[in-house]
């Protein structure tokens, strides 16, 4: 199963959902956790331990200058204007470029060839026995967070159990991290704005065709407005955690909640059977 | 005009919360955005009323004419993102895996794709009491948030260039809508929290400020929540010689402003609202000295 944890609003508890769950699962079996919030990933935190790192890289064109004519091809079929000819040399603008290949394809003296320019890390690591653990990290100042939550999720590819703790928000790097998940966990706070985001990412969960499911957090009893949503658009909720002090600060300083208080444990396996069975997965 | 982007790094730490505030708060005439494109919520407690809407063209996407098409699979060995799917007997594309790059419109031998425009959001226009809002409504899942942000700062710059302040409440990350935002601006505030998460993922959005012009600023919200935690996120801004705005107390009466659809200052006196009245004070005095002042 592929199960990713989103959440429209930032702050909601993705990652205290994501990281909690694989703690509990890797008691007893295989978990791969996957940090597609690449822009700020937060799970390394939670899970310290000795990481392989390597480079994900994107091709972006070279130039050959001694075979270019300047004619000007690459610079008109360029959709992203990460190409401008000169009369004398060719600019080329790498955070614009989305690595179409469209202008090697166009070239027609083929002075262009495409070398590898690296955009974040990779990093992986077995914190636990029963846990692998994936992040991705973009590079400060680079744009393209899409490329690298691609590569960590291929890098979970085959793997028995998956977890991808996804990017706020609602657009393309919250698609990269859903698209491919049997099932994703939404995480929403009781607030109007918890409530108005929540919209937005059931929707984009809909439009991919995963099934979602709805977790409470930091709930303080006034979730009238967000059960009757779910209600309205027939979502499960799959689990409520209150709002208490003792969380919020083992939360904050980096802990987990199933491993300083075990009794949560069951709470998150209970999660775990409700996404299996979202997922249309054997128990 | 000053602009003064308000930004976290992690999201949920209080970005739109203070914003709304800082639009009662700030002297002077005033231009607000929105540029949390994808999850906008300054809306729900600045409650403008809507003067335009307008709509918003991201990136043209492909599509393939089935009459036409011979499936010969040019355009799906040629896609890099994925985007062109087999569809019976011809090929279809993938409207949320397309990037636009027409790559497929080259390669196809009978010319069977075309580029399409496609409104993937509209951009709004509106009256709240403190000045005009620009935000914005991206469809669900559209790509190019990055470009919607620079239309919004855009429409902002153009209609109301001449107001003392252009305040803008940013998004999370330090991707594309980030970097967009914070591109041109004078200062960001940069809203904290006392967790490891907040502080880690602080140091990143600095790191990514600092590769641009703006001033920056730091507010710790629900500071109280860890006073440790607190202390190492004031030593890192001393450090990084980062003036420290202000710090927030955790309050309960900001949730209940939040679900009263007010900000937390205009909700009658509380500790945050204390807090944050001190904060605005603060950055005031900075911000008159930054380029024309204020």
């Amino acid at each position: 199963m592929k199960l990713a944890v989103a959440s429209g609003k930032g702050g909601t508890g993705k990652s205290m959902v994501a990281a909690n769950l694989a703690y509990t699962l890797s008691q007893t079996e295989q978990v791969t956790l996957v940090d597609c919030d690449v822009e700020e990933p937060n799970l390394h935190l939670f899970f310290p331990a000795p990481a392989t790192k390597n480079d994900v890289t994107v091709p972006v064109p070279v130039v050959d200058a001694a075979a270019c004519d300047r004619c000007g091809k690459c610079g008109e079929f360029c959709q992203y204007g990460a190409i401008t000819v000169l009369p004398n040399r060719v600019l080329f603008f790498p955070e614009l470029c989305h690595s179409c290949g469209g202008c090697t394809l166009v070239c027609p003296k083929r002075a262009i060839h495409e070398e590898l320019q690296r955009i974040g890390t990779l990093s992986v690591s077995a914190p636990l026995p029963g846990l692998t653990l994936i992040s991705g990290l973009l590079d400060t100042g680079s744009p393209h967070a899409v490329p690298i939550i691609e590569a960590v999720k291929e890098r979970a590819d085959g793997d028995p159990l998956v977890i991808c703790d996804s990017a706020p928000g609602t657009s393309c790097p919250v698609v990269a991290t859903l698209d491919g998940c049997d099932a994703c966990i939404l995480v929403t706070e009781s607030t109007p704005f918890g409530l108005h985001d929540l919209q937005l990412a059931v929707d984009v969960a809909a439009r991919l065709g995963v099934p979602a499911g709805i977790v409470i957090n930091r709930s303080d009893g006034k979730d009238e407005a967000t059960l009757r949503f779910c209600i309205d658009h027939d979502l499960e909720i799959l689990t409520t955690i209150p709002f208490s002090r003792e969380i919020a600060a083992i939360q904050s300083r980096g802990d987990l909640l199933c491993w300083v208080r075990p009794e949560w444990q069951k709470d998150f396996s209970a999660l775990a059977a409700k996404c299996r069975s979202l997922a249309g997965v054997e128990q | 005009m000053i602009r003064l982007a308000v930004i976290s790094g992690k999201g949920g730490t209080g970005k739109t919360m203070v914003t709304a505030a800082l639009s009662r708060l700030l002297k002077g005439t005033m231009v607000l955005a929105d540029c949390d494109v994808d999850a906008a919520n300054l809306a729900l407690l600045l409650h403008p009323k809507p003067i335009r809407a307008d709509p918003f063209m991201g990136m043209k996407t492909a599509a393939i004419d089935p009459a036409l098409c011979t499936a010969c699979g040019e355009c799906r060995e040629h896609c890099r993102f994925d985007a062109i799917e087999r569809d019976g007997d011809a090929y279809r594309v993938s409207p949320l895996r397309c990037e636009g790059c027409a790559v497929c419109t080259y390669v196809c031998p009978v010319s069977a794709v075309a580029m399409q425009p496609r409104q993937t959001g509209e951009i709004l226009y509106s009256e709240t009491d403190r000045g005009h809002l620009v935000h914005a409504r991206l469809v669900p899942g559209a790509g190019n948030s990055g470009l919607l942000v620079h239309e919004v700062k855009k429409t902002a710059w153009e209609r109301d260039g001449k107001s003392d302040l252009f305040l803008i409440d940013g998004p999370p990350g330090t991707g594309c809508p980030l970097i967009s935002t914070i591109s041109g601006v004078d200062a960001v505030l940069a809203v904290t929290e006392p967790s490891v998460s907040g502080l880690h993922d602080l140091r990143r959005v600095v790191t990514v400020c600092r590769q641009f012009r703006p001033r920056i600023f730091v507010a710790v919200n629900r500071y109280d929540l860890d006073p440790s935690l607190t202390r190492n996120i004031t030593e890192y801004c001393r450090e990084e010689r980062i003036p420290l705005a202000g710090t927030i107390p955790f309050d309960p009466a900001v949730i209940d402003a939040i679900r009263a659809g007010i900000p937390v200052t205009d909700a009658g006196p509380s500790p945050a609202a204390q807090a944050i009245q001190i904060l605005a004070a603060n950055l005031y005095q900075e911000l008159k000295h930054i380029g024309n002042g204020l």
